[in-house]
């Protein structure tokens, strides 16, 4: 069984397939870097480390690649947790 | 040069292609400007494998021909052949990183699909092993449908199999097709795909990386690590350069000893010695700082801890509107803000990266260091204020922390008013952890001693004979100064009027003048100001400081080093940035701010010291 999370809410350390990125959500610039960092749906992401203060910005590795990323970006990716 | 073969390298930012860029030319390279841009070429040449020479250009690193930064568009506009000042290479060495196959592969089916003859450098191959993956090069080349050679740049492994690949694909048939066009996402998973594919083993090793990254990003530890990383930097910067700094200074003096003995006294003998020898001589003393500034740049950047640094320091750029890719600029700035402002263009926001431009000169740059250490060393006592604290260097943080609070709430005010915009987002690749490498390092010191020392021979030389000019023409009649008949004098009591009500006299208002150029004339400029002839430099700078002291209150010599921290005093940073930003537009504001700021800051210190009865 597996549960749909955000990426911000993922735990740290804890591997998880991108279901859904809400592209519409993010400028076209946005949306553009994040796909040329890697990000897609159906790749697998994992969340490392968070900033000093309030965790943010996020660590997340994308397939080989770590990719600093904002919570508020995080925000806008689904990600299925295999528990 | 420009009749042999061009060979362009491309690849993904941090695939080493810099790094093989060096191997493969070593220091034989031209740093040149493409026309109307503001983005580097960099070329050399190499003799290939049957004995052709060809020119290698290093373009800069880009992520897909779907470009979002001038950098990325030549190097779209290069491969495509339509960047101006530039011929359509005659093949490309595409580099990959062998770590990164999946993410490094879209761009480069991308570039493969345009058509021309391309070589695949499968880079940092021993990196890949350590990760403990294994790569079928040979189900690569089938896939990909041109030759891969594995390299590893640092170690010059691979170089003779480029050469040899290289020459059989010059000559090659050039099938051009459309390109660039193809559907993003298709690409991208074609890619993973063939990555997939030819990953043969990926053993379950933890990576370095990810463990050093356990402890230099950790929310207590991380910033610990960083602000001692900071304090050695900024020590390293004054402790060191002293020995080079007075080299130099003995050189120019010595220079200008020989000058004076060979020419007969006049103009000309004038315009060598205290022109030309003393405006350059003033500014070249600073290649030292700005090169270990420099080199702890390149340090931390070729390590890869520059990006984790942004990633600390993100969050609370983002309070001010801007984030964790300012950061970067802004710490070259304290060196000087030209390499800080030209830094700038990695930032893909306009706004966002105009207000970096527009903050940069806030940032306390090695310039100033001279004129803060005069006035401090002439009206700050030389006392502790406990635990080992003295007041002087308290003062010189102070100054410091003004500039860089000051930045902030500019950029504050920048951002929600004439900068407005959506807050960009953080998204940064964070690179392997790397050792540096000292020929990488090296050639990156010499390129900026290079531009930096160029700048000093073109502008600074014009501007520091122009203002020599100033101080000495018209020639005073009997019964004057020549600085009174001079036209800077002239300029000088106008700037009076303005500048009294800040507590600024005569003196300190002729001084701003020079300081035009660069903000350290203004101490040669205050020595010339009182007349002081003393060719021994200890005693000059004993007799200007017991000069400053009989002359000024301590209000205002408060008020002259508020200015300082504001004054956009500097010609080559208002030079860099009206190239930076294509027009006299931006450059103008700047000027106008931060002389309003300076004015304002003067003026606040110089009153409130007085009323404080100091």
């Amino acid at each position: 069984m597996s549960v749909t999370v955000r990426l911000d809410q993922l735990p740290f350390r804890v591997p998880a397939r991108v279901t859904a990125v809400e592209w519409h959500a993010l400028t076209p610039a946005e949306a553009r870097r994040l796909r040329n960092l890697g990000l897609d749906e159906g790749v697998t992401v994992e969340a490392l480390h968070g900033g000093p203060i309030g965790r943010d910005p996020l660590a997340v590795r994308i397939g080989r690649m770590t990719v600093a990323i904002r919570r508020a970006h995080a925000e806008t990716i689904s990600v299925d947790a295999a528990p | 040069m420009s009749s042999y073969p061009l060979v362009a390298v491309v690849g993904n930012p941090n695939a080493g292609k810099s790094a093989l860029f060096n191997m493969l030319t070593g220091a034989r390279q031209k740093v040149a400007n493409y026309p109307g841009v503001t983005v580097e070429r960099k070329s050399g040449r190499l003799s290939l494998a049957d004995g052709r020479p060809v020119e290698i250009v290093d373009l800069p690193g880009a992520y897909s021909l779907d470009a979002s930064s001038p950098d990325e568009e030549v190097t779209r506009d290069v491969v495509l052949g339509k960047q101006q000042g530039e011929r359509l290479p005659d093949a490309l060495l595409l580099v990959v990183d062998a770590t990164n196959l999946d993410n490094h592969l879209r761009f480069a089916l991308q570039i493969i699909d345009l058509g021309l003859p391309t070589v695949v450098a499968l880079n940092m191959i021993d990196l890949a092993a350590r990760d403990g993956l294994t790569i079928d090069v040979a189900a690569l080349e089938r896939e990909l449908g041109v030759p891969v050679i594995e390299t590893v740049a640092v170690r010059r492994r691979g170089v003779d199999a480029i050469k040899e690949a290289l020459s059989g694909a010059i000559g090659a048939a050039r099938r051009m097709r459309s390109g660039g066009e193809g559907d993003f996402v298709a690409i991208q998973r074609r890619a993973r795909a063939i990555a997939a594919a030819a990953t043969v083993a990926e053993a379950p090793t933890r990576r370095w990386t990810g463990r050093l990254d356990t402890i230099v990003l950790h929310p207590l530890l991380g910033p610990i690590i960083f602000a001692a990383i900071m304090f050695v930097m900024f020590q390293a910067v004054f402790a060191w350069s002293q020995a080079p700094v007075a080299i130099i200074e003995d050189l120019v003096s010595a220079a200008q000893g020989a000058a004076v003995t060979a020419m007969p006294d006049g103009v000309i003998r004038s315009l060598i010695v205290d022109g030309a020898l003393a405006g350059v001589g003033a500014v070249v003393v600073f290649l030292p700082q700005i090169l270990i500034l420099f080199f702890f740049i390149l340090m931390l950047e070729s390590t890869g801890y520059m990006v984790r640094a942004a990633f600390l320091m993100d969050r609370l750029m983002a309070r001010v509107g801007l984030s964790g890719h300012a950061f970067i600029p802004l710490l070259s700035s304290f060196a000087c803000a030209v390499p800080g402002i030209m830094a700038t263009r990695t930032i893909e926001d306009p706004k966002h990266r105009l207000t970096t431009i527009l903050i940069a000169p806030l940032m306390t740059c090695s310039a100033r260091l001279p004129v803060y250490a005069i006035i401090i060393g002439a009206f700050i006592p030389a006392r502790s204020v406990g635990y080992g604290i003295g007041l002087q260097g308290l003062v010189l943080f102070g100054l410091y922390l003004t500039g860089i609070v000051g930045a902030l709430v500019a950029a504050l005010v920048l951002r929600s008013t004439i900068a407005r915009g959506t807050h960009q987002g953080f998204m940064l690749e964070m690179p392997k952890y790397q050792m540096p490498h000292l020929r990488d390092i090296v050639l990156g010191l010499w390129q900026r001693a290079l531009i930096f020392l160029r700048r000093a021979g073109t502008i600074i030389l014009v501007s520091t004979i122009v203002l020599w000019a100033l101080l000495s023409f018209p020639q005073p009649k009997a019964g004057e100064t020549a600085l009174d008949s001079s036209i800077a004098g002239r300029l000088a009591s106008g700037l009076e009027v303005v500048m009294r009500p800040i507590g600024f006299n005569h003196e300190i208002s002729l001084a701003l003048i020079p300081a035009m150029a660069a903000r350290e004339v203004a101490v040669s400029a205050l020595a010339t100001a009182y007349s002081i002839q003393e060719d021994d430099e200890v005693k000059a700078d004993q007799s200007l400081t017991s000069q400053l002291r009989g002359r000024w209150s301590l209000p205002t010599a408060l008020a002259f080093l508020a200015w300082f921290v504001f004054a956009p005093q500097c010609l080559s940073t208002v030079a860099v940035t009206r190239r930076e930003t294509n027009g006299w537009r931006w450059p103008g504001f700047m000027l106008a701010y931060l002389f309003a700021l300076a004015y304002i800051a003067a003026g606040a210190t110089f009153w409130l010291a007085t009323f404080a009865g100091l």
